[in-house]
């Protein structure tokens, strides 16, 4: 029934209700019906401190949501309590997600140890899981290097190596936690037309965290604003407004983002 | 054409492609901090040079053959023994058991890892009594090992795996613990299986760990082994030494140290080639 096997320690988040969509067994709270992600007044705190105080959100399948805020504002915890990577947070609240989820982390996290055929097999049980590697490999365009070492790659090359090793499974939900963020500007550009690319030929959900307005704006068909744990404002993206940065409504939605993130007067 | 900063030695290797070898080349060159690339049997020539020193200081007359016997002696002594079969005999039966007490005391040191590395009950359980044991010299728990054992093989043996799974234990399970805590987490995402986990994060992961307590075994043996076998022992490299000791035959002394000499340095060799073959992904200085 949970969508997530246990860690190595793991120990239970209290009162956190987790459910798969689509399991049969009808636990699946009533305000996920039809959408890929649903959350329901989540509670995290390290601590003393709330780090998520009470946030909803829904994913719609196929939608892609940018979750935006300053540093600290809980949108990695928020990610992480998603992908049920938080076994020893406290906390309570209602998440349902997909089966199939899929993280790309803001490190490629490779196995060094792994070729890079190996590391996008990881985990994968089906016969045809080489066959697949290779083809996930061929789209992100790295055809070729399957017996290379992670370490012989730049770091392009090796979120390419992630993005493929997730995709490959086909996710109903991608989790991106900042995955750009360590690359440098032209690289992240041309990685931002590849993940465009994967998610109109693969249709995940997907929930991308980042700090940077742009790359919201590019990707996403809805920009969440986290603030202090809740969720400050939600902001739809056309996709005129997200293909071209000198559509009309771009600037504005650009500067009401910055306003939403307490960055007041900046001009450019 | 202006002055560049260029050194006078060549910066590197000609080009293997002969079309490109004839071509200038012209580089500036900075400083290099690394080592620099590794040269085939460069580990040869310590050994040589110390060797070397030996051979002269016997040849001059500088070293008392009564104190240390002159290489070539040595190198005849060994002739003899081996003409008369001594040599092998006592040396297959020291290598017997040094092998026997290094595969149990490495198969014995990483599953306690394992289970150490694997689980918190297992830690609790085991980190605790080998850290103990780590604390009491190996050489102290003998007269123990007589009364329970007596003096045959079996003794001799446990007494080198005691000596050995330490090492092996200490080093596999900080490599087991080193573990990048992210890669668990990847584990978890892709949905990996606990025996995958294992098989792909772990066994991969604590294998450097497992190398360097390896090499720190395998010379621990052999240490172990001189002692087992100057104690009530009736064969083998340390009794023909210490048998040699009551006639006073310093020749055949420095034979049995040159012996296990070659021994420790071939073995580490040989763990060290395993070690560059199973951790070929690493990037190191070591190259």
């Amino acid at each position: 029934m949970a969508a997530h096997p246990g860690g190595l320690t793991a120990v239970a988040s209290s009162g956190t209700v987790r459910s798969a969509v689509g399991s049969s067994s009808g636990t699946a709270p009533a305000t996920g019906a039809g959408n890929a992600v649903s959350v329901r007044n989540l509670i995290r705190s390290f601590g003393p401190k709330g780090v998520l105080n009470g946030v909803d959100l829904d994913i719609a399948p196929g939608e892609f949501v940018a979750l935006l805020g300053p540093s600290g504002c809980g949108k990695s915890t928020l990610l992480r309590a998603l992908a049920g990577l938080d076994h020893d947070v406290r906390g309570s609240g209602v998440i349902s997600v997909p089966e199939r989820v899929s993280v790309v982390f803001q490190d490629s996290r490779l196995l060094p140890w792994d070729s890079v055929l190996g590391n996008v097999t990881l985990g994968l049980r089906e016969h045809d899981a080489d066959s697949r590697a290779r083809k996930a490999l061929a789209e992100v365009g790295l055809a070729g290097r399957e017996k290379s070492w992670p370490h012989e790659l730049s770091g392009g090359e090796q979120q390419r190596v992630a993005l493929a090793r997730s995709l490959v499974r086909e996710p109903q939900l991608l989790l991106a936690d900042e995955p750009f963020g360590a690359l440098d500007a032209l690289t992240r550009i041309k990685m931002h037309g590849l993940l465009q690319d994967l998610v109109a030929a693969h249709r995940p959900a997907v929930l991308l965290v980042t700090h940077d307005v742009d790359e919201a704006i590019a990707l996403a068909d809805r920009i969440v604003v986290l603030d202090s744990g809740r969720v400050a404002t939600v902001r739809t993206v056309t996709p005129e407004i997200s293909t071209a940065v000198d559509a009309a409504g771009h600037e504005a939605l650009r500067r009401d983002l910055l306003a939403d993130l307490g960055v007041v007067g900046t001009s450019h | 054409m202006s002055a560049a900063p260029v050194l006078e030695r060549p910066a590197v290797e000609p080009h293997l492609d002969p079309a490109l070898a004839a071509r200038e080349d012209v580089r500036p060159t900075g400083r290099r901090l690394g080592p620099g690339r590794r040269r085939r049997l460069a580990w040869l020539l310590g050994p040589s040079v110390l060797l070397g020193l030996w051979t002269v200081s016997s040849a001059t007359g500088l070293l008392d053959p009564r104190i240390l016997s002159e290489p070539w002696t040595v190198v005849a002594t060994a002739g003899e023994l081996i003409a008369d079969g001594r040599l092998q005999e006592n040396l297959a039966i020291s290598a017997q058991r040094a092998g026997l007490g290094l595969f149990f005391g490495i198969v014995v040191g990483a599953v306690l890892a394992l289970l150490a590395g694997l689980s918190r009950v297992g830690e609790a359980l085991i980190d605790g009594p080998v850290q103990i044991k780590r604390a009491i010299p190996g050489l102290a728990l003998i007269p123990l090992l007589i009364l329970w054992f007596g003096i045959d093989e079996t003794m001799k043996v446990l007494t080198i795996t005691l000596g050995v799974f330490v090492p092996i234990y200490l080093q596999t399970h900080a490599g087991l613990r080193g573990i990048d805590l992210r890669y668990v987490e990847l584990a978890q995402t892709v949905g990996l299986s606990r025996a995958a986990f294992i098989r792909k994060v772990v066994l991969p992961g604590a294998l450097p760990g497992f190398f360097l307590g390896l090499r720190f075994a395998v010379t621990g043996a052999w240490v172990s082994l001189v002692v087992v076998e100057q104690i009530n022992a009736t064969s083998g490299i340390g009794y023909m030494m210490e048998l040699a000791r009551t006639y006073g035959q310093t020749n055949i002394i420095v034979l049995g140290l040159a012996v296990y000499g070659i021994l420790g340095l071939l073995s580490d060799g040989a763990v060290r080639f395993l070690e560059r073959k199973a951790l070929s992904w690493q990037r190191t200085l070591a190259g």
